[in-house]
């Protein structure tokens, strides 16, 4: 299947027609989620401010997936050497890096009124920052190497180690954090949640899902379309 | 007929002494890394004041900060000079695998600067204000901390081997992967300072050492290769 869909024709001719189809789901089920995140109940606790969770944890979720969706695009680069695998891990970075800018964001602004402080030097809130850095890393390497193939190749490099050792930086943070503050609780996996707050989630998330696959595919083509515009450039300046 | 010589220890071994005489002469040798070092360590109390309780507090932590920052600087010219001036393309003819050369290149360095840097770390630790008996288990820290910064940078330097903005983009590459080290070298001596047992900390800093040394070489020959096609 993905070597079939490697060449790059076959995939905009698969994937052209279905895309406005991806994109209008992605907005009924964004508008169908918002409307539950508010007619949904308030917390006993957090009142209105759990309304924040269903764009918070939906984003944190997607900048781990996306990360992940990165180093598995980007080994089938390495080693299979597909064009198209190299274009959609360069695709989904800028992505992912907004979701995970927008899980912070979101984070620190539930934090605010929640714990009283806009940030805690927590495990988790540590480790997603560090993935916000890689995904900068990764976007400012592709950016600084010219030449295509190199830049594909390096970056793949990097995500594959960044994939390697994020279980190890999560590991190390997680332990950092029981050396620092063992008493603090920050911590959200409170009561088991209700299911009129399940629901809320569960929509907004296949959103999430829905919206990157819609952008990803997006930014695929464009990739396609500016190489093909590079390639004819350059055979024209030869003629 | 003559007889068959296994060349590749000692291809390793001349190419070892090669580039550890380099590191130690070329450009004023550790002298860079090590000033910057003691730089970093001179500013500290200058921008916490210097009230010795403070400073003994945070000395164990901001000195593996200011190791990791040092170890940083050489990284640019790791691979940089060898590049450009084609050394690469005759080695990759001769017995050594991409993955040991640059291991051996990093590994220079590392005897080069990073021990050096280690050397230094008790004194500035106890310079800071951290109990002279840190001394020994703060030597043994900064040994492996080093070491592994010395190959992570490694990876770092060659993928952006043939960029225009070296020094910043391998800073930005390699300080995440420099969180572990930097964790679990200032446990271990908070660990110390608190009289916890050392164990967990010390043996998760060898075990990152040795995850560096293991992995670091197949990324920086990856690396290397596709630089040089």
């Amino acid at each position: 299947m993905i070597t079939w869909l490697a060449n790059p024709e076959r995939f905009t001719r698969v994937f052209a027609p279905i895309r406005p189809y991806i994109g209008g789901l992605a907005a009924v089920l964004f508008a169908w989620g918002l409307y539950l995140c508010f007619a949904s109940p308030e917390d006993y606790q957090q009142g209105d401010t759990v309304r924040i969770m269903y764009l918070h944890v939906p984003a944190a979720w997607m900048a781990m997936m996306v990360y992940l969706i990165m180093g598995i695009a980007s080994f089938f680069g390495l080693i299979f050497r597909h064009a198209l695998a190299d274009a959609a891990a360069k695709a989904a970075a800028p992505i992912g890096a907004v979701f995970t800018a927008l899980a912070l964001i979101t984070g620190s602004l539930w934090g605010k009124p929640m714990w009283g402080t806009w940030w805690e030097w927590d495990g988790r809130m540590t480790s997603v920052l560090v993935l916000f850095l890689f995904y900068i890393g990764y976007i400012a390497l592709h950016a600084s190497i010219d030449d295509e193939v190199r830049a594909a190749k390096s970056t793949a490099i990097l995500a594959l180690v960044g994939l390697v050792n994020l279980p190890v930086i999560k590991f190390s943070v997680d332990w950092w954090n029981t050396l620092h503050q063992g008493a603090s609780v920050v911590r959200m996996d409170g009561p088991t949640i209700a299911p009129e707050m399940l629901w809320p989630l569960l929509v907004m998330t296949a959103a999430f899902h829905a919206l990157f696959v819609w952008l990803w595919l997006v930014r695929i083509d464009a990739e396609i379309i500016t190489r093909r515009y590079r390639t004819l450039r350059a055979r024209l300046s030869f003629q | 007929m003559s007889t068959k010589i296994n060349v590749a220890p000692h291809a390793a071994l001349s190419l070892l002494k090669r580039d550890l005489s380099l590191s130690l002469t070329r450009g004023g040798g550790p002298l860079l890394a090590v000033g910057f070092y003691l730089t970093l360590m001179a500013m500290i109390p200058l921008s916490l004041g210097s009230d010795s309780t403070t400073l003994s507090r945070v000395a164990p932590g901001l000195t593996w900060l200011s190791l990791a920052l040092a170890s940083l600087l050489s990284l640019e010219r790791l691979f940089e000079r060898d590049y450009e001036d084609g050394l690469f393309d005759i080695l990759r003819l001769g017995p050594l695998p991409m993955e040991v050369i640059a291991l051996l290149k990093c590994l220079a360095q590392w005897l080069g600067t990073g021990l050096m840097l280690a050397v230094l770390t008790p004194f500035v630790m106890i310079i800071l204000g951290a109990p002279v008996d840190a001394a020994f288990i703060s030597l043994i820290g900064a040994i492996l901390g080093s070491l592994s910064f010395a190959i992570i940078g490694g990876i770092g330097a060659s993928l952006s081997l043939g960029t225009r903005k070296g020094g910043v983009l391998i800073a930005l590459l390699v300080l995440p992967f420099y969180v572990p080290p930097v964790i679990f070298g200032a446990g271990l001596m908070q660990a110390y300072l608190t009289g916890a047992p050392i164990t967990q900390a010390l043996s998760l800093l060898c075990a990152y050492a040795l995850f560096a040394l293991a992995l670091g070489p197949i990324a920086m020959g990856a690396a290397l290769k596709s630089a040089l096609s």
